[in-house]
């Protein structure tokens, strides 16, 4: 089995990612706090755990953002991520 | 603009069986708005327990078509497209989220004729949302020279095959090239094997006309195909992915 | 409030488990023959030559083993029921390792009773928490055998810890030592809000169960 067998891409996550933000997110950039690059939330590798949803930089694999949804809670862990950028 | 979506049920009208393993659903959602070419939304089941399963799938259909259209390839050992495939039957309802996506659109709106050309890489299921592209961009007239490359396993395996060779025959300014990659007929003048640096460099826009490339299908062809752009000079702001994980959908 | 919307004819996976083994099953978990693959993070893949696990943190000892030398040490098969938080319960799973009373046997522990924690740290960079007392006494093994086989990459090859009466997220993929601690710390998932514990019999799912 190989790794991409695993992953799927930002794009996916858009539809959870609207339940927390009133907004488009795909295109939203964030800046990795790894490695300083910016790419839309399409461009990020998601892995889709069944116990939550991670979100990784394409370049030097940084969780940039990692959610769970949980008994009416949603977490974000954003350490991974230094900036986020929305179009309004 | 701010927006949250909503979940919303829409009735299956009418059923396709475009390939052996691949059905198009055309479903009527009357809280429909609108959407962009190369948009998803994501299906959710319940079962009766309360269970849920829920799968991402791209609008086929054109922004200017009635009805939504998904095509859905059936995944032997999946939970949402089996149902899809096996179970839902005109009449049913299905609930639904959408239009989702900003970054792999395609806007005829935002494209000159004499504009950059565009390059779709489509692998199986992969051409839903290059279909939307191609439909939206003959519904608007668009001649923006547009090259379509799409990989099945074999001439039966190919979705929209005659309304592909349709578009083809009325508008010069598309060209579709298909690559069989396990089983081609007699008399096959396409190509017959996996998409490979060899085939992109023969068939692709030379980098220097700045294509826009949309790459579609499993992870593992997208990421094949990405890379070989980026090697043969394509830029990468102007290589849109979406992975459909490992078979397609 | 609206009637919940059904998807007519819905029955999703198999859900039910067979009576006979019923009493082997956690509450609100359900049979699977299969072994699905979860996974945070691309697969590691560290090759046997650069491979060690290591032991260290609030305590005097600091402990490596590579490869070859963990290969040298006692090992055992055993057979256990393993539960995933996402419901699914794998029964009769066999795994061969070395057991974690084997790797903590050169620590004088005793001695040092106030470390009552570790964290578990993996390649990759996932991380769980447990109490050091539900890796002693036969409770654990780093596992490097599945099914007598070598363990997969995709399954935490080439080792994972196994911990199997706590739920499986606690079972660290591509581990790669403990950090032995005084002060219990959440993991990766725990910190996300999960259950600190993981008591499957407890359904100690999420934080605050």
């Amino acid at each position: 089995m190989q790794d991409r067998d695993l992953r799927l891409d930002g794009n996916a996550a858009g539809g959870l990612l609207n339940e927390i933000f009133p907004f488009e997110m795909t295109s939203a950039e964030a800046t990795c706090a790894g490695c300083g690059t910016k790419k839309p939330i399409g461009e990020l590798m998601l892995y889709n755990h069944g116990m939550g949803s991670t979100l990784r930089c394409a370049g030097c694999d940084t969780a940039v953002l990692r959610i769970t949804h949980i008994r009416g809670y949603y977490r974000l862990d954003v350490s991974g991520m230094s900036h986020l950028r929305i179009a309004e | 603009m701010a927006l949250q979506l909503k979940w919303q049920i829409g009735t299956a009208v009418e059923i396709r069986q475009e390939t052996p393993s691949v059905k198009s659903l055309i479903i009527d959602l009357p809280d429909w708005t609108t959407h962009l070419a190369g948009q998803h939304v994501d299906v959710r089941l319940t079962a009766e327990d309360g269970y849920q399963a829920q799968r991402s799938y791209s609008i086929a259909s054109a922004p200017e078509d009635k009805y939504l259209m998904l095509t859905v390839e059936r995944i032997g050992d999946g939970e949402v497209s089996p149902y899809l495939t096996d179970v839902l039957e005109v009449g049913y309802q299905v609930e639904l989220r959408g239009p989702i996506g900003g970054y792999f659109v395609w806007n005829a709106a935002d494209v000159q004729d004499n504009g950059p050309p565009l390059l779709l890489v489509a692998g199986g299921s992969g051409i839903a949302p290059l279909m939307a592209m191609v439909r939206h961009r003959a519904n608007s007239n668009r001649r923006v020279p547009t090259k379509l490359l799409y990989s099945s396993r074999s001439y039966d395996d190919i979705i929209y095959r005659e309304e592909l060779d349709r578009l083809v025959a009325s508008d010069s300014s598309l060209r579709v090239l298909h690559s069989l990659t396990r089983q081609q007929p007699e008399n096959w003048i396409g190509y017959g094997r996996r998409i490979d640096r060899e085939m992109l460099a023969e068939s692709a826009w030379p980098p220097d006309e700045k294509p826009l490339a949309y790459i579609c299908g499993p992870t593992a062809l997208v990421e094949t195909v990405a890379n070989h752009l980026l090697e043969l000079g394509y830029e990468p702001e102007r290589i849109k992915t979406e992975r459909f994980g490992p078979t397609g959908g | 409030m609206a009637e919940k919307f059904i998807s007519r004819g819905f029955k999703g996976r198999a859900r039910e488990t067979d009576t006979t083994r019923r009493e082997r099953v956690p509450p609100g978990q359900f049979e699977t023959n299969e072994f699905p693959v979860l996974s945070a993070g691309p697969t590691p893949r560290t090759s046997l030559e650069r491979w060690d696990f290591s032991i260290y943190g609030d305590i005097t000892e600091d402990l490596k083993w590579t490869w070859n030398e963990f290969q040298q040490l006692p090992r055992e098969t055993v057979t256990v029921d393993i539960h995933c938080v996402t419901k699914w319960t794998k029964l009769d799973t066999v795994w061969t390792g070395v057991s974690v009373d084997t790797l903590l046997d050169d620590i004088d522990l005793d001695a040092q009773s106030d470390v009552g924690y570790l964290m578990a740290f993996c390649d990759g960079g996932y991380t769980t928490n447990l109490p050091l007392d539900d890796v002693r006494g036969g409770k654990a093994w780093i596992a490097f055998e599945y099914d007598r086989q070598p363990l997969a990459p995709e399954h935490g090859g080439p080792a994972r810890l196994l911990v199997p009466h706590l739920y499986f997220w606690k079972s660290a993929k591509w581990v790669r030592g403990f950090k032995l601690v005084r002060e219990n710390r959440p993991g990766f998932w725990e910190s996300a809000g999960y259950h600190n514990y993981g008591d499957p019999w407890k359904e100690q799912r999420y934080a605050g169960d």
